[in-house]
């Protein structure tokens, strides 16, 4: 098994016919993924990339039963993308889009928090990939290997560093989600890592944090109390200046307890293998799993 | 985005926030004018003089001082104005002071205690909620209060359809106010989280919130951070935004797309993505440098972001090695590698080494052609093998 997408995932693209939708659309059929249709207001009728296009989430839930989105939809238009999705029927909504204002997504949160079986990853994410069976947002497919690892990351580039590492050693992934960079996202640090440990696949965990929030020790410490498999953990920004945004939107320091170190410390009271090194990653989880 | 005392305060009035009257200076002459008006219209009978600058702490660093008269106001004012200020928050450079406020005192004695309140509107994180922070030890350092007296910091958080009347009261009951003062300040915590949303802010502080002596409500202070990603909705306030109070170097990176960050190290680095880039910043602090920066060039690490890249790191004296690290996606590293060869050619004499390590599409096309090149630029493939160079560089 895999976690939130797989290859009997039936995804739709939101904001399909634009540039992003039509480049990325394209590398997920390449991959593989059962892509079956796309969205595009006024566009409804059309094919696109030899697929349908459909004006509405509705429409393409009732006409292709789609249950997975991913969107590619400009900032200012992707709150009302995501509850669009989530009220029309799609059980994992994967948003890509970077620059979501925080007030459009405390909106979101809680219309969200009224729907207890729809999964949002992202925004500011990197995607959803089960390795082998479905790929479903930007990451480059051919760094993944199948196999028994899942991978957590609220970053992009940083989660194809430590899945190249992991497939390096010959440590496949059974799901890599990357749970996005800003203040507000839809599957927390925790929600995913409950996902991968209830995952009959999942052997090893990767999580990746980063400074700002505390999601990750809010996450160490469910762990610590009903962990069943071993977690790799790494924080990046332990150089990072207080009060200074670092790229993404989230990673920001706000106290003494949003710091890398304090959450690295906290990781490790409750059992994580943490890395102080991102070179690490992959021979430590190697090397954990050995034991 | 940062925001001045004196606009944050012209956002607090509109929403109906009371704040003293002030007007803003831009030489001694201005502020002796500024400061007649005020002790005409006002009755006050002193006058604070505030230098503007992004930052807090200004009173501790003599930017703020206190005037009875028009000639004090213009002695403070020929002080304050063109003096570099340094505070917790400038850093050791401090910040030039170029503009001040003249603002009506209000802490004259009367019937009732004067009083000095906290009270900030931000984000809750964990529960991706607002909320309101306040205090009955406003006039001080919160985090200090924070961590000597958590029991007198209040949160209330604010359910997404907005902030109610009953939770304004139960603000102005915990602070302990009564009758006149009590309803001022209902209304004014209503106001201000009008201030909040209207504008798409990320934080709005005030301290001091002060209660006169007359029992009437004051916003004294204000500190106002805009959100950025909401700016586009808010044509209006993109016009607050003052780039004499940014570092140059990172208004120029903001031109050429670049997100950029300056600290203080030794070692200039380069990278595509947020998380990999601070994961490289610790990575060359494992190795013995320290980060001269943070700098992300996103998804289109091209010739031309990889030279304006290398111009911006090489502005900064003390960098003594540069690391570019491009994880390959959709991004080639073959692409990325001709870059950096084609910036070098084009800049020149770049006379500290540069380390490149490319990984993922196409990484060892990269490689080779970094490696032809003839450049004085070593390549690496692994993380590892980059922190390795780094740490020979910096020896």
């Amino acid at each position: 098994m895999s976690v939130l997408v797989n290859k009997d995932s039936r995804v739709i693209v939101q904001g399909f016919t634009g540039s992003e939708g039509t480049f990325h659309a394209t590398q997920m059929i390449e991959y593989g993924t059962n892509v079956v249709g796309g969205i595009t207001p006024g566009k409804g009728g059309q094919t696109h990339l030899g697929l349908p296009v459909f004006n509405t989430v509705e429409e393409a839930v009732k006409k292709v039963k789609a249950n997975v989105s991913v969107i590619f939809v400009p900032p200012a238009y992707a709150a009302d993308t995501i509850l669009e999705a989530a009220t029309g029927g799609i059980k994992v909504i994967i948003c890509i889009t970077e620059g979501i204002p925080v007030a459009d997504m405390v909106k979101v949160k809680h219309v969200l928090s009224e729907l207890h079986d729809v999964h949002l990853i992202g925004p500011n994410c990197p995607g959803v990939i089960s390795p082998g069976e479905a790929k479903v947002g930007i990451m480059p497919g051919f760094i993944h290997k199948k196999g028994s690892i899942g991978v957590i990351s609220r970053s992009g580039t940083l989660t194809y560093e430590a899945v190249d590492q992991l497939t390096k050693q010959g440590l496949g992934q059974s799901t890599c989600i990357g749970i996005g960079g800003d203040p507000i996202i839809g599957t927390t640090t925790l929600e995913a890592v409950k996902l991968l440990m209830a995952d009959s696949e999942t052997e090893g965990i990767v999580m990746i944090g980063e400074i700002g929030g505390s999601m990750e020790t809010e996450a160490a410490r469910w762990i610590k109390a009903h962990g069943t498999k071993p977690v790799v953990g790494f924080i990046a920004g332990q150089t990072a200046p207080k009060g200074r945004r670092m790229g993404h939107a989230g990673a920001i320091i706000g106290g003494d307890d949003d710091t890398a170190s304090a959450k690295m410390k906290i990781m490790k009271e409750c059992g994580l293998h943490v890395v102080e090194s991102p070179a690490m990653i992959g021979e430590t989880m190697k090397r954990v799993l050995k034991k | 985005m940062n925001i001045h005392e004196y606009q944050a305060k012209q956002l607090l009035q509109e929403s109906g926030v009371p704040v003293p009257l002030s007007i803003l200076a831009f030489t001694p002459e201005e502020a002796a004018k500024g400061a007649k008006e005020i002790f005409e219209q006002t009755g006050t009978d002193e006058i604070a003089v505030k230098a503007q600058i992004h930052s807090g702490g200004r009173g501790k660093g003599g930017g703020v001082k206190i005037a009875h008269n028009v000639e004090e106001v213009e002695k403070f004012a020929k002080q304050i104005i063109g003096m570099t200020l340094v505070t917790h928050q400038t850093g050791p450079v401090g910040k030039f002071v170029r503009k001040i406020i003249v603002q009506q005192g209000i802490y004259q004695s009367g019937p009732s205690e004067i009083k000095e309140y906290y009270i900030s509107i931000l984000l809750n994180r964990a529960t991706g909620r607002n909320m309101i922070v306040y205090s009955s030890q406003g006039g001080m350092d919160i985090e200090a209060v924070a961590a000597q007296t958590p029991e007198l910091i209040f949160k209330e958080e604010i359910h997404p359809i907005g902030v109610q009347a009953f939770q304004a009261r139960r603000i102005a009951f915990n602070l302990g106010l009564k009758d006149k003062a009590f309803s001022q300040m209902v209304k004014c915590v209503m106001a201000m989280y009008d201030t909040y949303i209207k504008n798409d802010l990320s934080l709005l502080e005030i301290n001091p919130l002060v209660k006169t002596s007359n029992e009437d409500i004051w916003a004294v202070d204000a500190k106002v951070n805009i959100e950025d990603n909401a700016l586009y909705r808010h044509p209006n306030l993109e016009l607050l935004r003052d780039t004499d109070e940014e570092d140059p170097t990172e208004v120029e990176a903001g031109e050429n797309n670049l997100n950029f960050v300056k600290l203080d190290g030794n070692v200039g680095c380069m990278v595509n993505g947020a998380g990999l880039a601070m994961a490289t910043m610790d990575i060359i602090k494992l190795s013995g440098g320290d980060p001269a920066n943070f700098l992300d060039v996103g998804g289109g690490a091209n010739a031309k972001t990889v030279a304006a890249g290398f111009r911006i790191i090489l502005k900064d004296p003390h960098v003594k090695a540069i690391l570019i690290n491009i994880f390959g996606g959709i991004v080639r590293c073959d692409r990325v590698a001709q870059g950096v060869v084609d910036a070098y050619k084009e800049i020149g004499n770049i006379s500290v080494p540069v380390i490149v390590r490319l990984q993922g599409t196409n990484a060892k096309e990269g490689k080779d052609l970094i490696d032809q090149s003839g450049l004085k630029v070593s390549s690496a493939v692994s993380l590892q093998e980059a922190a390795d160079l780094v740490k020979v560089a910096v020896k």
